[in-house]
């Protein structure tokens, strides 16, 4: 390892990326994650790269899809709108088996909503987002470091399975400042890119990209084969941390910045002799399931803490799956829920 | 016997899918002629568009990306800057190119990507079965403008090549017609230099192709020929509007 350096979060993602060895960034403005554009456009010709500041997220998205299309290791980002725009190419690029990186800064929605911090986009990262039964791989960092950390394990996964995965960040943990220490060098997957288009040389026969296939019968061997693969990424790829379960009184589950609140309020309950457990999802897709289920009977309730009307806790539910109550908080709009009313919730539930 | 003609070997051999009297398999046909002449088969990266020719990557032997609907630019974009020593191009219809992928065809040109577009230009949706094209003719009945097209309630035919030389970036513009042998063989040229414009690294190219589309029109294959030159081109004048005197 090096030195500890300060930096913002958003940076950090730009540097990682560049240390995973991915030289093309497509990119449009939009608060709160510009400065990782900013940081390509500085960075990237030193490394002999290509940073574009596309007319759109969707010309962006697509530039990507090229990019990617062409064998390299490649990222775009956004935030919560733009993402919506970015959504017709993450699907063609879902089915076409492209990997590439796409960072979503989220913000308070819906519509252009506000810029402060948000979790509302969950059911758009992970049930869908753009049509057609597609998944990507959903990564959930909660500091600095694990951005950094997730940023590169997110072009290896891309890489390993030809898919599509998504840094689902906020604008929290964009903006915030925070050590980072990063590695002398990074481990990089190195994949087998044959299919990808380089010009044939007229040493091989062509190679084709597509996402199109008319023939419903192979559409559905194609669907098939996609399935199966995200089979695969949930038995190799789930991620979860997990604090304090074995004899919680609450467990909740929380994912990023809320994680961190929650790790606050495990401390200050353990003061009023409540034991409050933590079960944070890394990977928002797959989802954690496993580790709800080994838990599902130990407290008496749980409680998902979410900046959102409710969207992680469906998942929750469905990993309980009945055995205990599950409850929920939630704020919106760009406010953070605070410790003292995450452990009033606490309080009220245990009554 | 000495050979006098045959198949590029740039086209695969394949049974295209196009209308009886569809000229996209002719200017096909040109490309993969202009690829051959030029020697950069093993080079050539094509992107294909939503319309009749989702799927001419089947038709080509070079490597082939197929893109979504109008974004042939911005994917042609990122598979160049990976690989800047190939050539790429795009090829895409009026619905494509000049209705939802204005802002990717337009703002390619203006960055100066090094791509080389061939745009067919039939004044129509050929393959959701003849709707109206922004580059519909005034007064041309189609299936979303059953009274024909009315300036009042549609707007005017976009002309995409005299829009886009006013783009620095666009260095070579110029717009052909597939209605007789001698255009087909100036379509030929154009397509020949676009490319050569672009492996000299002077910035964006494109040829826009006047083509028919019999079906979707209701006209015969012949007398859709005669439709080009009676009705297309006096709304869409042939020749060069970009790069004419670029020695490439």
């Amino acid at each position: 390892m090096g030195e500890k350096i300060l930096m913002k979060g958003n940076e950090v993602i730009a540097e990682a990326a560049l240390r995973a060895g991915c030289r093309h960034y497509f990119g449009y403005p939009i608060t709160p994650q510009t400065e990782i554009a900013h940081y390509f456009a500085k960075k990237m010709p030193q490394y002999g790269g290509t940073f574009i500041q596309a007319e759109s997220e969707v010309a962006a998205m697509n530039m990507v899809y090229g990019a990617a299309s062409a064998g390299a290791r490649v990222m775009t980002s956004s935030s919560s709108p733009g993402i919506s725009l970015k959504q017709e190419a993450i699907s063609y690029a879902a089915c076409a088996e492209l990997p590439a990186v796409v960072v979503n800064i989220m913000r308070a929605g819906p519509g252009l909503g506000g810029i402060l911090a948000a979790q509302s986009d969950y059911f758009q990262a992970t049930k869908g987002g753009g049509h057609g039964d597609y998944r990507m791989v959903v990564l959930a960092p909660s500091s600095v470091q694990e951005l950094y950390e997730l940023v590169v394990e997110a072009f290896n996964i891309a890489d390993k399975y030809r898919t599509l995965c998504m840094i689902m960040g906020d604008g929290m943990l964009g903006q915030m400042m925070e050590a980072v220490e990063f590695k002398e060098k990074e481990d990089i997957y190195q994949a087998d890119k044959s299919w990808a288009v380089t010009g044939t040389g007229m040493k091989r026969d062509h190679n084709i990209i597509t996402s199109i296939y008319i023939d419903p019968e192979i559409l559905e061997k194609h669907n098939l084969k996609l399935q199966e693969k995200y089979r695969k990424i949930a038995e190799n790829e789930t991620r979860v941390e997990v604090c304090n379960c074995d004899d919680a009184d609450v467990i909740v589950a929380a994912y990023g910045t809320v994680a961190r609140i929650i790790k606050n309020v495990i401390k200050t309950a353990e003061k009023e002799g409540i034991k409050v457990g933590l079960i944070r999802p890394i990977t928002l897709l797959p989802f954690p399931t496993a580790a709800f289920e080994k838990y599902a009977q130990v407290p008496k309730a749980f409680l998902s803490v979410e900046m959102s009307s409710g969207q992680m806790v469906e998942d929750v539910r469905l990993s309980v799956n009945g055995k205990r109550p599950v409850h929920f908080l939630g704020r919106m709009g760009g406010m953070i829920p605070t410790q003292k009313e995450i452990l009033e919730k606490i309080r009220e539930i245990l009554k | 016997m000495a050979i006098v003609f045959q198949r590029p070997h740039a086209l695969r051999e394949t049974q295209m899918h196009y209308c009886p009297g569809c000229t996209h398999g002719i200017v096909h046909r040109l490309i993969a002629e202009a690829i051959d002449e030029l020697g950069i088969e093993g080079k050539t990266i094509g992107v294909s568009p939503v319309g009749c020719a989702y799927n001419n990557y089947l038709y080509f032997n070079c490597d082939m990306v197929q893109a979504a609907h109008g974004r042939a630019p911005a994917v042609a974009t990122g598979i160049k800057r990976v690989h800047p020593d190939n050539v790429v191009f795009t090829y895409q219809g009026d619905g494509d190119l000049a209705a939802i992928g204005t802002a990717e065809i337009v703002h390619a040109a203006n960055r100066g990507e090094k791509i080389t577009t061939i745009f067919i230009n039939n004044a129509i949706y050929g393959m959701t079965s003849g709707q109206m094209a922004p580059t519909t003719l005034i007064g041309q009945v189609t299936t979303t403008s059953p009274f024909g097209r009315k300036p009042e309630l549609h707007g005017y035919p976009l002309n995409v090549c005299e829009m886009l030389s006013t783009l620095k970036g666009a260095v070579y513009v110029e717009r052909v017609s597939m209605h007789d042998i001698k255009n087909i063989r100036n379509a030929k040229n154009a397509i020949k230099k676009a490319f050569k414009v672009q492996m000299a690294g002077l910035g964006f190219s494109i040829v826009e192709v006047l083509s028919s589309c019999p079906t979707n029109w209701g006209i015969d294959p012949v007398n859709a020929l005669k439709w080009i030159e009676e009705k297309m081109i006096p709304q869409y004048p042939l020749g060069n509007f970009r790069g004419k005197d670029l020695e490439v």
